[in-house]
Protein backbone atom coordinates (compact mmCIF):
# COMPACT_ATOMS: atom_id res chain seq x y z
CA UNK A 1 0.00 0.00 0.00
CA UNK A 2 2.77 2.20 0.20
CA UNK A 3 3.19 3.19 -3.19
CA UNK A 4 -0.12 3.99 -3.59
CA UNK A 5 -0.05 5.88 -0.31
CA UNK A 6 2.79 8.25 -2.59
CA UNK A 7 0.79 8.22 -6.02
CA UNK A 8 -2.42 9.45 -3.78
CA UNK A 9 -0.32 12.31 -2.03
CA UNK A 10 1.30 13.16 -5.59
CA UNK A 11 -2.01 14.51 -6.12
CA UNK A 12 -2.05 16.63 -3.23
CA UNK A 13 1.55 17.71 -3.46
CA UNK A 14 0.65 20.81 -5.03
CA UNK A 15 -1.42 21.86 -1.58
CA UNK A 16 1.13 24.55 0.00
CA UNK A 17 0.12 23.35 3.51
CA UNK A 18 0.83 19.99 2.95
CA UNK A 19 4.01 18.87 4.60
CA UNK A 20 5.16 14.96 5.21
CA UNK A 21 7.91 13.78 7.40
CA UNK A 22 9.72 10.76 7.28
CA UNK A 23 11.67 8.92 9.72
CA UNK A 24 14.34 8.30 7.60
CA UNK A 25 12.20 5.65 5.95
CA UNK A 26 10.94 5.20 2.25
CA UNK A 27 13.17 4.08 0.10
CA UNK A 28 12.12 3.09 -3.21
CA UNK A 29 8.84 3.92 -2.36
CA UNK A 30 8.98 7.78 -1.33
CA UNK A 31 10.81 9.13 -3.94
CA UNK A 32 8.28 10.47 -6.17
CA UNK A 33 6.87 12.61 -3.32
CA UNK A 34 10.26 13.38 -2.03
CA UNK A 35 11.39 14.95 -5.74
CA UNK A 36 7.02 16.60 -5.98
CA UNK A 37 6.98 18.58 -2.61
CA UNK A 38 10.48 19.83 -1.97
CA UNK A 39 11.42 21.73 0.72
CA UNK A 40 7.94 20.61 1.91
CA UNK A 41 8.94 17.01 2.41
CA UNK A 42 11.53 16.33 5.17
CA UNK A 43 13.67 14.01 6.45
CA UNK A 44 13.23 13.61 10.05
CA UNK A 45 16.17 11.37 10.45
CA UNK A 46 15.81 8.59 13.01
CA UNK A 47 14.47 11.02 15.39
CA UNK A 48 10.82 10.09 16.31
CA UNK A 49 9.84 12.06 19.11
CA UNK A 50 10.90 15.19 17.89
CA UNK A 51 9.89 14.16 14.44
CA UNK A 52 5.76 14.18 16.18
CA UNK A 53 6.46 17.37 17.59
CA UNK A 54 7.60 18.90 15.25
CA UNK A 55 4.36 18.01 12.82
CA UNK A 56 2.67 19.71 15.93
CA UNK A 57 4.31 22.57 15.88
CA UNK A 58 3.74 22.79 11.89
CA UNK A 59 0.27 22.04 12.49
CA UNK A 60 0.00 25.15 14.77
CA UNK A 61 1.10 27.35 12.26
CA UNK A 62 -1.98 26.17 10.26
CA UNK A 63 0.15 23.73 8.18
CA UNK A 64 -1.01 19.86 7.75
CA UNK A 65 1.50 17.62 8.43
CA UNK A 66 2.22 13.61 7.72
CA UNK A 67 4.42 11.62 9.45
CA UNK A 68 5.23 8.61 8.68
CA UNK A 69 7.28 5.51 9.85
CA UNK A 70 7.23 1.89 10.15
CA UNK A 71 4.32 1.37 12.48
CA UNK A 72 5.91 0.13 15.61
CA UNK A 73 8.63 3.18 15.90
CA UNK A 74 5.71 5.61 14.99
CA UNK A 75 3.19 5.07 18.04
CA UNK A 76 5.68 3.28 20.64
CA UNK A 77 8.12 5.56 20.85
CA UNK A 78 6.92 8.57 20.42
CA UNK A 79 3.71 8.13 22.00
CA UNK A 80 3.97 10.76 25.09
CA UNK A 81 4.54 13.29 22.05
CA UNK A 82 1.25 12.20 20.31
CA UNK A 83 -0.43 12.02 23.63
CA UNK A 84 0.87 15.63 24.45
CA UNK A 85 1.64 17.68 21.74
CA UNK A 86 -1.27 16.58 19.08
CA UNK A 87 -3.83 14.76 20.81
CA UNK A 88 -4.50 16.92 23.71
CA UNK A 89 -4.37 19.99 20.91
CA UNK A 90 -6.56 18.04 18.69
CA UNK A 91 -3.76 19.25 16.02
CA UNK A 92 -4.58 17.51 12.20
CA UNK A 93 -1.50 15.50 12.52
CA UNK A 94 -2.17 12.20 10.17
CA UNK A 95 0.58 9.36 11.28
CA UNK A 96 1.10 6.90 9.09
CA UNK A 97 2.01 3.42 10.73
CA UNK A 98 3.70 1.00 7.59
CA UNK A 99 3.39 -2.40 8.46
CA UNK A 100 0.34 -3.11 10.51
CA UNK A 101 0.59 -6.34 12.56
CA UNK A 102 2.82 -8.76 11.39
CA UNK A 103 3.46 -7.34 8.36
CA UNK A 104 7.10 -7.18 9.00
CA UNK A 105 7.25 -11.15 9.72
CA UNK A 106 10.81 -12.18 10.26
CA UNK A 107 11.91 -8.98 10.88
CA UNK A 108 11.27 -9.61 14.42
CA UNK A 109 8.85 -8.76 17.58
CA UNK A 110 10.14 -4.98 17.42
CA UNK A 111 8.93 -4.43 13.71
CA UNK A 112 5.40 -6.01 14.40
CA UNK A 113 2.54 -3.39 15.69
CA UNK A 114 -0.11 -5.45 17.94
CA UNK A 115 -1.28 -3.13 19.70
CA UNK A 116 -1.17 0.07 17.69
CA UNK A 117 -4.85 1.37 17.34
CA UNK A 118 -5.70 0.15 20.65
CA UNK A 119 -3.02 1.97 22.54
CA UNK A 120 -3.72 5.44 20.03
CA UNK A 121 -7.59 5.38 20.55
CA UNK A 122 -7.01 5.41 24.36
CA UNK A 123 -5.98 8.81 22.94
CA UNK A 124 -8.22 12.04 23.12
CA UNK A 125 -9.78 12.39 19.38
CA UNK A 126 -8.03 10.45 17.21
CA UNK A 127 -9.19 8.16 14.84
CA UNK A 128 -7.35 5.45 13.35
CA UNK A 129 -7.87 4.18 9.38
CA UNK A 130 -7.39 0.40 8.23
CA UNK A 131 -7.43 0.15 5.07
CA UNK A 132 -8.78 -3.66 3.78
CA UNK A 133 -7.28 -2.97 0.02
CA UNK A 134 -4.97 -0.65 -1.77
CA UNK A 135 -7.64 0.39 -3.12
CA UNK A 136 -9.58 1.82 0.32
CA UNK A 137 -6.02 3.92 0.34
CA UNK A 138 -6.95 6.98 -2.11
CA UNK A 139 -9.94 7.61 -0.38
CA UNK A 140 -8.89 7.72 2.95
CA UNK A 141 -5.79 10.03 2.43
CA UNK A 142 -8.79 12.48 0.83
CA UNK A 143 -10.67 12.26 3.51
CA UNK A 144 -8.00 12.78 5.97
CA UNK A 145 -6.66 15.66 3.89
CA UNK A 146 -10.12 17.62 4.77
CA UNK A 147 -9.83 16.26 8.70
CA UNK A 148 -9.21 18.45 11.48
CA UNK A 149 -8.06 15.93 13.90
CA UNK A 150 -5.10 13.49 14.60
CA UNK A 151 -5.30 10.43 12.59
CA UNK A 152 -3.67 7.39 12.54
CA UNK A 153 -3.26 5.35 9.15
CA UNK A 154 -1.90 1.29 9.51
CA UNK A 155 -0.62 0.35 6.64
CA UNK A 156 -0.10 -3.98 5.44
CA UNK A 157 -0.09 -5.46 1.76
CA UNK A 158 -2.93 -5.53 -0.31
CA UNK A 159 -4.17 -9.18 -0.29
CA UNK A 160 -7.25 -8.74 -2.28
CA UNK A 161 -7.30 -12.01 -5.00
CA UNK A 162 -6.82 -10.63 -8.56
CA UNK A 163 -10.10 -11.63 -10.01
CA UNK A 164 -12.14 -9.70 -7.49
CA UNK A 165 -12.86 -5.93 -7.49
CA UNK A 166 -12.77 -4.18 -4.33
CA UNK A 167 -16.19 -2.47 -2.98
CA UNK A 168 -16.59 1.16 -2.97
CA UNK A 169 -14.75 2.84 0.42
CA UNK A 170 -17.21 3.06 3.16
CA UNK A 171 -15.91 1.98 7.08
CA UNK A 172 -18.30 -0.75 6.96
CA UNK A 173 -18.85 -3.04 4.28
CA UNK A 174 -20.59 -6.47 3.75
CA UNK A 175 -18.13 -8.16 1.06
CA UNK A 176 -20.65 -11.71 1.48
CA UNK A 177 -23.48 -12.39 2.13
CA UNK A 178 -24.46 -15.83 3.67
CA UNK A 179 -26.57 -18.00 5.88
CA UNK A 180 -23.87 -18.42 8.84
CA UNK A 181 -21.93 -16.32 11.33
CA UNK A 182 -21.67 -13.05 10.91
CA UNK A 183 -17.94 -12.34 10.74
CA UNK A 184 -16.08 -9.23 11.00
CA UNK A 185 -12.70 -8.79 9.73
CA UNK A 186 -9.91 -5.44 10.41
CA UNK A 187 -7.86 -5.41 7.75
CA UNK A 188 -6.03 -6.55 4.81
CA UNK A 189 -6.01 -10.22 5.97
CA UNK A 190 -9.81 -10.20 4.47
CA UNK A 191 -8.23 -10.59 1.55
CA UNK A 192 -7.54 -14.16 1.83
CA UNK A 193 -9.94 -15.37 4.33
CA UNK A 194 -12.54 -13.62 1.41
CA UNK A 195 -11.18 -16.25 -1.06
CA UNK A 196 -11.42 -19.14 1.33
CA UNK A 197 -14.95 -18.44 2.96
CA UNK A 198 -16.24 -18.04 -1.03
CA UNK A 199 -16.09 -22.02 -1.66
CA UNK A 200 -18.72 -22.60 0.94
CA UNK A 201 -21.98 -23.46 0.75
CA UNK A 202 -24.35 -21.08 0.95
CA UNK A 203 -26.32 -22.41 4.43
CA UNK A 204 -23.46 -22.59 6.44
CA UNK A 205 -20.95 -19.54 4.71
CA UNK A 206 -20.87 -16.75 6.97
CA UNK A 207 -21.78 -13.06 5.99
CA UNK A 208 -18.44 -11.12 5.82
CA UNK A 209 -17.63 -7.93 6.78
CA UNK A 210 -14.88 -5.12 6.82
CA UNK A 211 -14.45 -2.44 8.95
CA UNK A 212 -11.78 0.29 7.82
CA UNK A 213 -12.10 2.80 10.58
CA UNK A 214 -12.02 3.17 14.70
CA UNK A 215 -13.43 3.54 17.03
CA UNK A 216 -16.78 2.22 16.83
CA UNK A 217 -19.49 4.86 17.12
CA UNK A 218 -22.69 2.45 17.88
CA UNK A 219 -24.63 5.07 16.67
CA UNK A 220 -23.45 4.49 12.83
CA UNK A 221 -23.36 0.20 13.10
CA UNK A 222 -25.36 -0.28 9.54
CA UNK A 223 -28.60 -1.72 9.91
CA UNK A 224 -27.71 -4.54 7.43
CA UNK A 225 -25.06 -5.45 9.82
CA UNK A 226 -27.64 -5.52 12.77
CA UNK A 227 -30.12 -7.61 10.44
CA UNK A 228 -26.96 -10.37 9.71
CA UNK A 229 -26.13 -10.49 13.51
CA UNK A 230 -29.97 -10.91 14.71
CA UNK A 231 -30.11 -13.62 12.07
CA UNK A 232 -27.13 -15.13 12.40
CA UNK A 233 -26.71 -14.90 16.76
CA UNK A 234 -23.15 -15.62 16.52
CA UNK A 235 -20.68 -12.36 16.24
CA UNK A 236 -17.18 -13.92 14.78
CA UNK A 237 -14.33 -10.74 14.68
CA UNK A 238 -11.09 -11.43 13.41
CA UNK A 239 -7.90 -8.84 13.39
CA UNK A 240 -4.09 -8.62 13.75
CA UNK A 241 -4.38 -6.92 17.05
CA UNK A 242 -4.01 -7.78 20.68
CA UNK A 243 -7.24 -8.77 22.47
CA UNK A 244 -6.51 -5.67 24.48
CA UNK A 245 -7.87 -2.17 22.56
CA UNK A 246 -9.02 -3.88 19.77
CA UNK A 247 -11.81 -3.80 17.44
CA UNK A 248 -13.45 -6.83 19.31
CA UNK A 249 -13.52 -5.29 22.40
CA UNK A 250 -15.22 -2.00 20.84
CA UNK A 251 -17.79 -3.76 19.25
CA UNK A 252 -18.69 -5.80 22.22
CA UNK A 253 -19.44 -2.81 24.39
CA UNK A 254 -21.06 -1.06 21.97
CA UNK A 255 -23.47 -3.87 21.28
CA UNK A 256 -23.77 -4.75 24.33
CA UNK A 257 -24.78 -1.07 25.10
CA UNK A 258 -27.54 -1.15 22.43
CA UNK A 259 -28.58 -4.29 23.36
CA UNK A 260 -27.74 -6.05 20.31
CA UNK A 261 -25.05 -8.37 21.67
CA UNK A 262 -25.50 -11.57 20.20
CA UNK A 263 -25.79 -14.77 22.05
CA UNK A 264 -22.53 -16.14 20.56
CA UNK A 265 -18.88 -14.22 20.25
CA UNK A 266 -15.82 -15.35 18.90
CA UNK A 267 -13.17 -13.31 18.66
CA UNK A 268 -9.42 -13.83 16.52
CA UNK A 269 -6.28 -11.94 17.46
CA UNK A 270 -2.63 -11.20 17.85
CA UNK A 271 -1.67 -13.19 20.13
CA UNK A 272 1.91 -12.41 20.50
CA UNK A 273 4.87 -15.32 19.99
CA UNK A 274 2.85 -18.11 21.35
CA UNK A 275 5.98 -21.01 20.38
CA UNK A 276 8.83 -18.15 20.37
CA UNK A 277 9.98 -18.26 16.87
CA UNK A 278 9.07 -16.40 14.35
CA UNK A 279 8.79 -16.09 10.43
CA UNK A 280 6.26 -14.88 7.66
CA UNK A 281 3.33 -12.75 8.49
CA UNK A 282 1.40 -16.00 7.32
CA UNK A 283 3.94 -18.30 9.89
CA UNK A 284 2.70 -15.51 12.81
CA UNK A 285 -1.10 -15.42 11.46
CA UNK A 286 -1.38 -19.27 11.60
CA UNK A 287 0.33 -19.47 14.88
CA UNK A 288 -2.79 -17.28 16.15
CA UNK A 289 -5.04 -19.08 14.32
CA UNK A 290 -5.73 -15.87 12.12
CA UNK A 291 -4.91 -17.58 8.72
CA UNK A 292 -7.67 -18.79 6.45
CA UNK A 293 -7.35 -22.97 7.17
CA UNK A 294 -7.79 -22.42 10.98
CA UNK A 295 -10.53 -19.85 10.54
CA UNK A 296 -12.11 -22.79 8.15
CA UNK A 297 -11.75 -25.05 10.71
CA UNK A 298 -13.08 -22.82 13.31
CA UNK A 299 -16.39 -22.44 11.37
CA UNK A 300 -16.32 -26.22 10.26
CA UNK A 301 -16.04 -27.03 14.17
CA UNK A 302 -18.99 -24.75 14.89
CA UNK A 303 -21.53 -26.43 12.68
CA UNK B 1 -3.76 39.19 52.75
CA UNK B 2 -0.41 41.59 53.95
CA UNK B 3 0.25 42.38 49.77
CA UNK B 4 -2.32 43.69 46.98
CA UNK B 5 -0.11 44.36 44.16
CA UNK B 6 -3.20 45.26 41.44
CA UNK B 7 -2.28 45.25 37.85
CA UNK B 8 -3.85 48.27 36.62
CA UNK B 9 -2.28 48.37 33.07
CA UNK B 10 -2.83 51.88 33.12
CA UNK B 11 -1.00 52.50 36.00
CA UNK B 12 1.36 49.68 35.04
CA UNK B 13 2.68 50.78 31.50
CA UNK B 14 3.87 53.93 33.00
CA UNK B 15 5.73 51.87 35.52
CA UNK B 16 9.45 50.77 34.90
CA UNK B 17 11.06 47.76 34.14
CA UNK B 18 12.39 46.67 37.21
CA UNK B 19 9.03 47.96 39.30
CA UNK B 20 7.16 45.58 37.69
CA UNK B 21 9.14 42.64 37.81
CA UNK B 22 9.06 43.54 41.65
CA UNK B 23 5.12 43.61 41.55
CA UNK B 24 4.91 40.20 39.22
CA UNK B 25 7.19 38.64 41.94
CA UNK B 26 4.88 39.74 44.69
CA UNK B 27 2.18 38.93 43.21
CA UNK B 28 3.89 35.24 42.36
CA UNK B 29 4.00 34.78 45.95
CA UNK B 30 0.92 35.93 46.86
CA UNK B 31 -0.56 33.12 43.83
CA UNK B 32 1.33 30.49 45.57
CA UNK B 33 1.16 30.76 48.89
CA UNK B 34 -3.02 30.67 48.13
CA UNK B 35 -2.58 27.89 46.26
CA UNK B 36 -0.54 25.90 48.96
CA UNK B 37 1.42 24.72 45.95
CA UNK B 38 5.23 24.75 45.20
CA UNK B 39 7.41 24.97 42.05
CA UNK B 40 7.99 28.72 43.25
CA UNK B 41 11.88 28.33 43.34
CA UNK B 42 11.82 27.69 39.64
CA UNK B 43 9.14 30.32 39.12
CA UNK B 44 11.33 32.68 40.49
CA UNK B 45 14.20 32.07 38.81
CA UNK B 46 12.90 32.60 35.76
CA UNK B 47 10.68 35.82 36.44
CA UNK B 48 13.12 38.19 34.74
CA UNK B 49 13.38 36.37 31.88
CA UNK B 50 10.14 36.11 31.00
CA UNK B 51 9.17 39.84 32.10
CA UNK B 52 11.94 40.92 30.07
CA UNK B 53 10.83 39.13 26.98
CA UNK B 54 7.15 39.89 27.21
CA UNK B 55 7.59 43.17 28.12
CA UNK B 56 10.79 44.39 25.75
CA UNK B 57 11.71 41.79 23.10
CA UNK B 58 8.57 39.85 22.13
CA UNK B 59 6.76 41.50 18.81
CA UNK B 60 3.18 40.80 17.94
CA UNK B 61 4.26 38.11 15.16
CA UNK B 62 6.62 36.06 17.75
CA UNK B 63 5.85 32.88 19.82
CA UNK B 64 6.93 32.13 22.94
CA UNK B 65 7.12 28.52 24.13
CA UNK B 66 7.56 27.55 27.81
CA UNK B 67 9.02 24.47 27.66
CA UNK B 68 9.53 23.87 31.54
CA UNK B 69 6.25 24.11 32.29
CA UNK B 70 6.46 24.26 36.02
CA UNK B 71 7.09 27.52 35.74
CA UNK B 72 3.46 28.57 34.64
CA UNK B 73 3.13 30.28 37.66
CA UNK B 74 5.89 32.35 36.46
CA UNK B 75 3.99 32.82 32.52
CA UNK B 76 0.83 33.99 33.69
CA UNK B 77 1.63 36.58 36.21
CA UNK B 78 3.95 38.11 33.48
CA UNK B 79 0.56 37.60 30.96
CA UNK B 80 -1.34 39.47 33.74
CA UNK B 81 1.67 42.29 33.67
CA UNK B 82 1.01 42.79 30.41
CA UNK B 83 -2.63 42.98 30.67
CA UNK B 84 -3.54 39.73 28.45
CA UNK B 85 -4.84 37.65 31.84
CA UNK B 86 -7.41 39.69 34.00
CA UNK B 87 -7.37 39.68 38.16
CA UNK B 88 -10.08 37.14 38.28
CA UNK B 89 -8.74 35.21 35.98
CA UNK B 90 -5.19 35.32 37.79
CA UNK B 91 -7.07 34.70 41.56
CA UNK B 92 -7.96 31.40 40.06
CA UNK B 93 -4.49 30.12 39.81
CA UNK B 94 -4.24 26.15 40.75
CA UNK B 95 -8.40 26.42 42.32
CA UNK B 96 -10.73 24.01 40.85
CA UNK B 97 -12.59 25.32 37.67
CA UNK B 98 -9.53 27.35 36.66
CA UNK B 99 -8.25 27.80 33.59
CA UNK B 100 -5.13 28.40 34.73
CA UNK B 101 -3.71 24.76 35.66
CA UNK B 102 -0.57 24.01 37.47
CA UNK B 103 0.99 23.19 34.17
CA UNK B 104 -0.44 25.28 31.24
CA UNK B 105 -3.64 24.05 29.55
CA UNK B 106 -3.74 23.09 25.98
CA UNK B 107 -5.90 25.34 23.86
CA UNK B 108 -6.72 27.90 26.97
CA UNK B 109 -4.88 30.98 26.06
CA UNK B 110 -3.37 32.25 22.53
CA UNK B 111 0.04 33.46 24.02
CA UNK B 112 0.49 29.83 25.05
CA UNK B 113 0.37 27.76 22.38
CA UNK B 114 1.16 24.21 23.74
CA UNK B 115 0.13 22.63 27.13
CA UNK B 116 3.95 21.11 28.77
CA UNK B 117 4.13 19.91 31.90
CA UNK B 118 6.36 16.65 30.87
CA UNK B 119 9.82 18.14 30.31
CA UNK B 120 11.66 17.96 26.57
CA UNK B 121 8.47 18.89 24.63
CA UNK B 122 8.33 22.81 24.14
CA UNK B 123 11.94 22.62 21.77
CA UNK B 124 10.80 20.32 19.55
CA UNK B 125 7.27 22.40 19.80
CA UNK B 126 8.84 25.41 19.12
CA UNK B 127 11.60 23.95 15.83
CA UNK B 128 8.06 23.14 14.70
CA UNK B 129 6.73 26.37 14.66
CA UNK B 130 10.06 27.68 13.25
CA UNK B 131 9.60 25.68 10.45
CA UNK B 132 6.15 26.42 9.98
CA UNK B 133 7.60 30.26 9.64
CA UNK B 134 10.15 29.15 6.99
CA UNK B 135 8.31 27.43 4.56
CA UNK B 136 5.14 29.40 4.51
CA UNK B 137 7.48 32.61 4.57
CA UNK B 138 5.68 33.62 7.53
CA UNK B 139 7.02 36.70 9.91
CA UNK B 140 8.23 36.27 13.56
CA UNK B 141 10.89 34.84 15.75
CA UNK B 142 10.64 31.77 18.26
CA UNK B 143 11.87 31.93 21.86
CA UNK B 144 11.43 28.80 23.61
CA UNK B 145 12.71 28.80 27.47
CA UNK B 146 13.74 25.75 29.17
CA UNK B 147 15.10 24.66 32.23
CA UNK B 148 18.92 22.93 33.12
CA UNK B 149 17.68 20.11 34.36
CA UNK B 150 15.68 19.57 31.00
CA UNK B 151 18.66 19.06 28.99
CA UNK B 152 18.66 15.56 30.64
CA UNK B 153 15.61 14.62 28.43
CA UNK B 154 16.81 12.88 25.20
CA UNK B 155 14.27 13.99 22.77
CA UNK B 156 16.16 17.77 23.26
CA UNK B 157 19.35 16.43 21.85
CA UNK B 158 17.05 14.89 18.75
CA UNK B 159 15.43 18.53 18.25
CA UNK B 160 18.61 20.69 18.37
CA UNK B 161 20.02 18.72 15.68
CA UNK B 162 16.70 18.98 13.91
CA UNK B 163 17.09 22.62 14.44
CA UNK B 164 20.52 23.22 13.67
CA UNK B 165 20.26 21.09 10.25
CA UNK B 166 16.91 22.67 8.98
CA UNK B 167 16.89 26.07 7.49
CA UNK B 168 14.37 27.45 9.83
CA UNK B 169 12.93 30.83 11.41
CA UNK B 170 15.06 32.98 14.06
CA UNK B 171 14.72 30.38 17.05
CA UNK B 172 15.91 31.41 20.48
CA UNK B 173 16.51 28.88 23.58
CA UNK B 174 16.48 30.31 26.37
CA UNK B 175 18.14 28.11 29.20
CA UNK B 176 17.53 29.13 32.92
CA UNK B 177 20.21 27.16 34.16
CA UNK B 178 19.31 27.42 38.18
CA UNK B 179 21.74 24.56 38.72
CA UNK B 180 18.79 22.44 41.09
CA UNK B 181 16.34 20.61 39.66
CA UNK B 182 14.01 17.59 41.79
CA UNK B 183 16.23 15.57 43.77
CA UNK B 184 19.38 17.20 43.59
CA UNK B 185 21.53 19.61 41.79
CA UNK B 186 22.33 19.08 38.13
CA UNK B 187 26.31 18.58 38.57
CA UNK B 188 25.07 15.83 41.61
CA UNK B 189 22.19 14.41 39.15
CA UNK B 190 23.88 14.58 36.17
CA UNK B 191 26.75 16.77 35.55
CA UNK B 192 26.37 18.85 31.94
CA UNK B 193 28.63 21.51 32.65
CA UNK B 194 30.35 23.06 30.94
CA UNK B 195 27.03 23.04 29.43
CA UNK B 196 27.38 25.69 26.58
CA UNK B 197 30.85 23.69 25.21
CA UNK B 198 28.48 21.01 25.02
CA UNK B 199 25.73 22.94 23.21
CA UNK B 200 28.40 24.60 20.92
CA UNK B 201 29.57 20.93 19.38
CA UNK B 202 25.75 20.88 18.17
CA UNK B 203 26.80 23.83 15.66
CA UNK B 204 24.96 26.26 17.21
CA UNK B 205 25.95 29.86 18.98
CA UNK B 206 25.69 30.00 22.85
CA UNK B 207 25.88 32.96 24.90
CA UNK B 208 25.65 32.91 28.55
CA UNK B 209 24.34 35.93 30.66
CA UNK B 210 23.41 36.58 34.08
CA UNK B 211 19.62 35.67 33.81
CA UNK B 212 18.44 37.86 36.60
CA UNK B 213 19.96 41.44 34.50
CA UNK B 214 17.17 42.58 32.35
CA UNK B 215 19.61 44.75 30.21
CA UNK B 216 21.74 41.39 29.63
CA UNK B 217 18.79 39.68 28.54
CA UNK B 218 17.10 42.25 26.75
CA UNK B 219 20.38 42.71 24.33
CA UNK B 220 20.60 39.14 24.34
CA UNK B 221 17.46 38.32 23.08
CA UNK B 222 16.70 41.24 21.11
CA UNK B 223 19.38 40.66 18.78
CA UNK B 224 17.66 39.57 15.09
CA UNK B 225 20.04 36.54 14.75
CA UNK B 226 18.95 33.53 12.03
CA UNK B 227 18.43 30.30 12.56
CA UNK B 228 18.81 28.72 16.26
CA UNK B 229 21.14 30.21 18.79
CA UNK B 230 21.24 29.05 22.43
CA UNK B 231 21.25 31.66 25.55
CA UNK B 232 22.10 30.18 28.52
CA UNK B 233 20.65 32.41 31.39
CA UNK B 234 22.87 31.87 34.64
CA UNK B 235 20.09 32.00 37.50
CA UNK B 236 19.24 31.33 41.37
CA UNK B 237 16.58 29.37 42.05
CA UNK B 238 14.32 31.17 44.42
CA UNK B 239 15.84 34.42 43.48
CA UNK B 240 14.92 37.17 45.95
CA UNK B 241 14.14 35.60 49.04
CA UNK B 242 16.70 34.69 51.01
CA UNK B 243 15.49 31.52 52.68
CA UNK B 244 15.02 29.97 49.24
CA UNK B 245 17.64 31.10 47.00
CA UNK B 246 19.80 28.12 45.78
CA UNK B 247 17.96 25.96 47.95
CA UNK B 248 16.92 22.44 46.20
CA UNK B 249 13.98 22.08 48.89
CA UNK B 250 12.03 25.28 46.85
CA UNK B 251 11.36 23.52 44.09
CA UNK B 252 8.72 21.71 46.11
CA UNK B 253 7.90 23.37 49.34
CA UNK B 254 4.61 25.02 49.54
CA UNK B 255 5.19 28.08 51.92
CA UNK B 256 3.85 28.84 55.95
CA UNK B 257 2.31 32.17 56.39
CA UNK B 258 5.65 33.95 57.97
CA UNK B 259 7.92 32.17 55.27
CA UNK B 260 5.41 33.94 52.91
CA UNK B 261 5.46 37.05 54.63
CA UNK B 262 8.91 37.22 55.14
CA UNK B 263 9.61 36.50 51.20
CA UNK B 264 6.73 39.25 50.27
CA UNK B 265 9.07 41.66 52.60
CA UNK B 266 12.32 40.89 51.30
CA UNK B 267 11.06 41.06 47.35
CA UNK B 268 9.31 44.57 48.44
CA UNK B 269 12.89 45.63 49.97
CA UNK B 270 14.87 44.82 46.89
Amino acid sequence: MRNVLCQSLLSHAENPNLVFLTGDLGFQALEPLRDAMGRRFINAGVAEQNMVSVAAGLARTNMRPWVYSIAPFLYARPYEQIRNDVCMHGLPVTMVGNGGGYAYGVMGGTHHALEDYGALLCLSGLRAYIPAFAADVPPTIDQLMTSDRPAYLRLGRCELPKPALAPAYAPWRRLMAGGGPTILVVGPLVGGLWTALESMPDDCRPSLWILTELPIDESIIPTAFLDDLRASTHLFVIEEHVVQGGAGQMLALALASIGKMPSRFTHRCARGYPSGRYGSQSFHRKECGLDAESILSELGGLG
Amino acid sequence: MISDVSNSTSGQSELELPCRIRNARIRLLRMHYESGIGHIGGNLSCLDLLMTLHHEVLQHEDTFVLSKGHAAGALYVTLWSRGKIGEDQLGSFHKDDTTLSGHPAPNRLPEIPFATGSLGHGLSLSVGIALGKAIQGLPGRVFCLMSDGEWQEGSNWEALIFAAHQQIAPLTILVDANGLQGFGSTGQVAGMEPLADRLCGFGVPVEEIDGHDPIAIRTACGHSASGTRIIIARTRKGCGVSFMENRMEWHYLPMTEEQYRQAVREVSDE
